[in-house]
C-alpha cells in the first residue's frame, strides 16, 4: 500500500502521538524470556464463579442485544454496590450507564459534553488515554502536574493556577495509573468548592478505588453540590481482574447519561450481554475475593517500594492500585533510555514514565501484581543493571 | 497469624533469604519463628504438592469412611488417634453424618490397602463398619488443577 492514503487521515487524528506503550510492547514482545513488571492488569485470571456465570449465560442461550444502557439487573446491582462502597445513590433505570470499560465511558463522556475548542483540566501523569481522548473530542487539554514530593496527589492551588477561560470538565483519577497517587478528602473539598465555583463537570475515574491501601477512599461525587455535576466512572477490570471482558460504567444526572447514551447507542449499541452477566455475579459475590487480593497487594507494594528506595530509587508509597512509580533521575538517564537499557542488559520490563505524559519524565511505573519471585529476582536485576550504569566508567 | 505464616500460606516457594526480605525481616528472626511454628506444633511438615497423574511410582489411594463407637470417657478420640498411628492413614478427621471418621489412606497396591482394612482397621475394638473408595483420578490437588490449567499466554507484556 502507498504512503499516500495517509492523506485520508484526519488531521485532528494525524496529529496524535502513538501511546508510548505501544512502542515499549513491540520491544518487549521480542523478549519472552523477560520479566515483566510492566502489565496494566491483575496478574492472575478472573476468579471462577465469575467465568462460570458468563459460560452459564451462553448456556441459556444469552447471545442477544441488551437495552443501550445495559441489562437492568446489572445496574440494579451497580446502584447497589455504588451506594453500599461509595455512599452514592443513582437511579438504577435512568442514571446509569454499562459501557465497554471505562475507556469507552470516558471516551463517550467527554464527546457526551464537549464543544469543539472546550478546555479540560486533567493531572499527569495519568492514564495514557486522557489526553487523546479529549483531543479527539476536539477539546484543548490542560495537564496541571502532579509530583512526587506531593506523592502525585492533586494540588488545588495547581489547578486554580491552571485554569482558564473556557475551562468545562475537571478529569480526575486517583488513585492513580501509574503513580498510586491519591488525593485526602480535604484537597478534594477545596477541588470541589473550586469546580463548583468555576462552573465544571467533573468526570472521576475510580478504576482503583477498590484497591486504596492506606485511609478511606473518598469520591468527589460525595461532596456538596458535586454528585449534581459529577460523571462517576468505575469498572471490573482491575478490582475482579476482568480486563479482557471489556465493561465499565457511568455513573451521573439523567441528561448527561441520556446524553452518553446516545453516542453509547450509535457506536456500541451495548456491551457484550456475557460481559454483562458475569458482571452481575461479580458485584452479588466477588468482594471477598477483592478483600483476599488487596492483602496480598499490600505485602508486595511494601516489598518493592522498600527494594526501590534500598537501591537508590527514590519511591513513595502507592496509596493506591499496584503500580510502583520510582524515580530512575539517579541514573542520570532519561526513562525510556533506563528502561530499553534495563530490557536489553537484565531482560526485566518496567514502562518508561513518559508513556504517562511529559510529567512522567525521570519515573518509570513497575506493576507488583505478581508474585514474589519475580519482584524479588526482578529489583535484584534493577539493582544489579543500576551498579552498572551507575559507575563512572559507564557514563 | 503471624506474618511469615501469612506469607508461607500464599503458597510460594520461598527460601529464608527470601521471606526476610519481603517481610523486612533479619533472617533470624525468620528462621527463630520458623522454629516456633514448628516447635507449637502450628507448622507440622513441609511436604511438595505433587500432581498424582505424574508421579512414576505406582500408590494406590482410597478415602475410607469408618464409624466407631464413641467412649464414655473421651469421645472418638481415643480410637481416632489409634487409627491414626497406621503408616497407611495420612489424614483423619472425626465428620458429621453418616460415619464417624474419614480417613486418607494409600497403599503400594490395591492389595496392600485392602490388607489393611480388613486386618488392621476392621479389627481394632470399637470400629463397627468400614466403607472403602478407591480413587480413580485427580483433578484438583491442594487447589492445583491438573486436568486444565489456566492458560494466560495471550496476556500482552506490556500493557497501559
Amino acid at each position: 500500500m502507498s504512503d499516500s492514503s495517509q492523506r485520508f487521515v484526519a488531521d485532528h487524528v494525524g496529529g496524535l502521538p502513538r501511546s508510548g506503550i505501544r512502542d515499549f510492547f513491540a520491544i518487549v514482545s521480542a523478549m519472552p524470556q523477560a520479566i515483566s513488571l510492566g502489565i496494566g492488569e491483575p496478574d492472575f485470571v478472573t476468579p471462577w464463579h465469575i467465568r462460570e456465570a458468563a459460560i452459564f449465560a451462553l448456556e441459556k442461550g444469552k447471545t442477544s442485544y441488551t437495552d443501550n444502557l445495559g441489562l437492568i439487573r446489572l445496574r440494579s446491582e451497580i446502584t447497589r454496590y455504588v451506594e453500599n462502597n461509595f455512599g452514592l445513590s443513582y437511579h438504577p433505570e435512568k442514571e446509569v450507564l454499562v459501557a465497554v470499560g471505562v475507556s469507552e465511558a470516558l471516551d463517550i463522556a467527554l464527546r457526551a459534553v464537549l464543544n469543539p475548542g472546550d478546555k479540560v483540566l486533567y493531572h499527569e501523569p495519568c492514564y495514557v488515554s486522557y489526553m487523546p481522548s479529549i483531543r479527539l473530542a476536539h477539546a484543548e487539554p490542560i495537564a496541571v502536574s502532579t509530583t512526587a514530593e506531593d506523592e502525585f496527589g492533586i494540588d488545588p492551588d495547581k489547578v486554580a493556577a491552571a485554569w482558564e477561560p473556557g475551562c468545562k470538565v475537571l478529569l480526575l483519577n486517583f488513585p492513580t495509573n501509574p503513580t498510586g497517587g491519591v488525593t485526602e478528602r480535604a484537597k478534594l473539598e477545596k477541588l470541589a468548592r473550586f469546580a463548583v465555583e468555576k462552573d465544571l463537570l467533573v468526570i472521576s475515574d475510580e478504576i482503583y478505588s477498590e484497591l486504596t491501601f492506606d485511609g478511606e477512599h473518598v469520591s468527589i461525587a460525595t461532596l456538596p453540590g458535586m454528585q449534581e455535576r459529577t460523571i462517576f466512572l468505575h469498572g471490573f477490570s482491575k478490582a475482579f481482574a476482568m480486563t479482557g471482558f471489556r465493561i465499565g460504567y457511568a455513573c451521573g444526572p439523567q441528561p448527561l447519561i441520556e446524553a452518553m447514551m446516545k453516542i453509547h447507542q450509535y457506536s456500541m449499541l451495548c456491551a457484550p450481554i456475557l460481559s454483562q452477566e458475569a458482571a452481575i455475579e461479580a458485584l452479588k459475590n466477588g468482594t471477598p475475593a477483592v478483600e483476599r487480593m488487596k492483602e496480598a497487594y499490600a505485602r508486595r507494594r511494601e516489598l518493592i517500594v522498600r527494594r526501590f528506595n534500598e537501591m537508590g530509587l527514590k519511591c513513595h508509597l502507592p496509596r493506591g492500585s499496584f503500580y510502583a512509580f520510582p524515580s530512575v533521575e539517579v541514573s542520570g538517564m532519561e526513562s525510556i533510555d533506563f528502561c530499553k537499557g534495563l530490557l536489553e542488559k537484565e531482560e526485566v520490563a518496567i514502562v518508561p514514565g513518559t508513556a504517562f505524559g511529559p510529567g512522567g519524565a525521570g519515573f518509570a511505573r513497575a506493576s507488583f501484581s505478581t508474585s514474589y519471585e519475580r519482584i524479588l529476582e526482578a529489583t535484584n536485576r534493577i539493582e544489579r543493571y543500576l551498579e552498572t550504569v551507575g559507575s563512572p566508567a559507564q557514563v | 497469624m503471624s506474618t511469615v505464616l501469612q506469607l508461607l500460606t500464599e503458597g510460594e516457594r520461598l527460601d529464608t533469604a527470601q521471606m526476610a526480605t519481603i517481610l523486612d525481616l533479619s533472617e533470624a528472626e525468620v528462621a527463630a519463628e520458623l522454629k516456633r511454628l514448628e516447635a507449637e506444633h502450628v507448622l507440622l511438615g513441609w511436604r511438595p504438592v505433587l500432581n498424582p497423574e505424574r508421579v512414576e511410582e505406582d500408590v494406590v489411594r482410597a478415602v475410607i469412611e469408618v464409624r466407631i463407637s464413641p467412649e464414655r470417657e473421651g469421645g472418638f478420640d481415643r480410637l481416632a488417634a489409634r487409627i491414626s498411628q497406621f503408616d497407611a492413614v495420612e489424614s483423619c478427621y472425626l465428620m458429621s453424618g453418616s460415619y464417624d471418621l474419614l480417613l486418607f489412606a494409600k497403599g503400594n497396591n490395591l492389595r496392600e490397602v485392602a490388607t489393611f482394612v480388613s486386618e488392621r482397621l476392621a479389627s481394632v475394638e470399637g470400629v463397627l463398619s468400614t466403607a472403602t473408595h478407591f480413587m480413580l483420578r485427580a483433578y484438583k490437588e491442594q487447589g492445583h488443577l491438573l486436568l486444565s490449567p489456566t492458560e494466560s499466554g495471550e496476556k500482552p507484556a506490556v500493557s497501559p
